[in-house]
């Protein structure tokens, strides 16, 4: 093996690509949720469905795209990896007869649980929209004034979805999973590649709180508001 | 006092062990939890049956041979202490203790609650020492150190190997061991001509130990006897990050 190599098997080398994934779907987020949140104007959804033909042909996005589910499976399987060897590692997860968990909170405590729920959601959401926009030809085309081409009318598809009980309900569980995460995973992820410091370990510990509470607040609203409003 | 235990009982590192139930009566308060046990061994030697093996040695908090999980927790329930420091004062008449060993893939059970930590000695002889000779005493005060950098040296020169964190770990990781030792000596001049060998070295053996990997929980920083800080893994991983991108080692 050589230098690089042993650095990516390392304990430490296999944290570090966690913490570099995890923040860059974490800068994802905030894209996405800036996007989403369009879906908000009250314009039968114009803004939105600009906002995703553009987002859908601009050749620099889309190179992102491909890199970000790239990202999000190396994520999913070294973190999956990982949480075993480190169950072994501990000695089973019964290790003492008489348990303690005062030192561990539900958020650090069960980040591959919240992984994989993050991860069911992520293949229902991109079933339900994603792969409709892409790869099917289900959607209505629509032209805006001022515009030359036709886009895909992917906010009526939302605006339906979205009148379902069961798929809010889904979705604002799984944005719960998210806040679980990120409460843990945002500092965690700072503190991995070392930048974390006895001068702002508060300010990065509050910042990841307010972050893993603001962003799944965001994406939760968007199904609930469509539900009671629209 | 009298005082209910239920220990961890394994004749050896091959056979399967379970939980016996103990008591002791007329405890002291002023014993510690490990006195306790030594008068629960007199008893039970005298019984003709065999006495509860567990690791101690200096018995005033600075050896770290203790290991021992109170209550599922290593080194009992106080803040900064070790079991030997741990007294029966903070225990009432009737309660029941639960005694085991510190748990993890790389510390082996040996019998009861004494557990092989021969694992950390294969860190320290990767790494864990400066190989020239720093001289006599008065030699030490040739070398300026700066009074901040001598005192983060100092808190993290604390750690007494004693592998609470490891217990604590829902990772069995080793990390704040290994970033105590990594700290105390590249933060020094002395330490320093070695700092990426030993901190690529140290690193290497922790992993071939079978150690965990550090999800940033904290139970180590909240059990560990000298109050270690896990801002020093940060500094474990920018050490380890400098080593493996600056440096010639491998
Ligand atoms: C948008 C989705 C996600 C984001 C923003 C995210 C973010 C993060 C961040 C920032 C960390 C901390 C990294 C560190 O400790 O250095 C982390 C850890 C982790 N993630 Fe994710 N994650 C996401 C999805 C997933 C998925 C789908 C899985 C698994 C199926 C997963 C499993 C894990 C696990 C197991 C850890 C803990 C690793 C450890 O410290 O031992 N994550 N995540
Ligand atoms: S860091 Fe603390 S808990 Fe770990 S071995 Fe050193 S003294 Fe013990
Ligand atoms: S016996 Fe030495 S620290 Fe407890």
């Amino acid at each position: 093996m050589n230098w690089f190599q042993s650095f990516l098997v390392s304990s430490i080398g296999q944290k570090i690509i966690m913490s570099l994934t995890g923040i860059f779907l974490m800068l994802f987020l905030v894209v996405h949720l800036v996007g989403n949140l369009q879906l908000l104007h009250d314009d039968g959804g114009q803004a939105f469905n600009l906002y995703t033909y553009f987002m859908t042909h601009n050749p620099l996005i889309k190179t992102v795209s491909y890199l970000l589910y790239i990202t999000v499976l190396i994520h999913a399987i070294q973190g999956i990896l990982i949480t075993r060897k480190n169950q072994a590692s501990a000695g089973g997860m019964n290790r003492y007869v008489k348990k303690s968990t005062y030192t561990t909170t539900l958020a650090n405590r069960y980040m591959a649980f919240w992984g994989i729920l993050i991860f069911i959601f992520l293949v229902i959401h991109l079933k339900d929209f994603w792969y409709v926009m892409k790869f099917t030809s289900d959607l209505e085309m629509v032209t805006y004034p001022g515009e030359t081409h036709e886009v895909k009318n992917l906010y009526q598809r939302v605006a339906v979805e979205f009148k379902e009980l069961w798929v809010v309900i889904l979705y604002v569980v799984c944005m719960v999973a998210l806040a679980f995460h990120l409460a843990h995973g945002f500092w965690s992820a700072f503190q991995t590649i070392g930048a974390s410091h006895p001068k702002y370990l508060r300010l990065l510990k509050t910042t990841g709180k307010i972050f893993a509470f603001l962003i799944p607040l965001g994406f939760a609203l968007i199904p609930v508001l469509f539900y009671l409003f629209k | 006092m009298k005082i209910n235990l239920k220990v961890w009982r394994q004749k050896n590192e091959n056979t399967a062990g379970k939980m016996v139930d103990y008591s002791v009566n007329e405890v002291s308060p002023d014993m510690s939890i490990l006195e306790m046990v030594d008068v629960l061994n007199d008893d039970l030697i005298r019984k003709g049956d065999d006495p509860i093996a567990f690791d101690h040695d200096c018995r005033e908090g600075i050896c770290g041979m203790c290991s021992m999980v109170v209550d599922g927790r290593p080194h009992g329930p106080q803040h900064g202490a070790t079991t030997c420091q741990l007294y029966m004062r903070n225990y009432k008449d009737g309660d029941t203790i639960y005694l085991e060993p510190f748990r993890a893939h790389a510390f082996p059970v040996v019998k009861d609650l004494v557990v092989n930590r021969g694992a950390f000695d294969r860190i320290i002889a990767a790494g864990g020492f400066i190989s020239v000779s720093t001289g006599q005493a008065q030699d030490a005060n040739n070398l300026t150190v700066e009074k901040a950098v001598a005192e983060r040296a100092m808190d993290v020169a604390a750690c007494i190997g004693c592998g609470a964190c490891v217990a604590a770990c829902p990772n069995g990781s080793a990390m704040l061991f290994v970033s105590a030792k990594v700290s105390h000596l590249n933060q020094l001049p002395q330490g320093k001509p070695e700092a990426s060998r030993r901190a690529i070295n140290m690193v290497k053996q922790m992993d071939a130990e079978g150690f965990g990997r550090c999800s940033n929980v904290g139970a180590c920083e909240a059990e560990c006897p000298k109050e270690i800080s896990i801002t020093n893994i940060a500094r474990l991983n920018r050490e380890y990050l400098k080593a493996v991108f600056t440096s010639t080692e491998e």
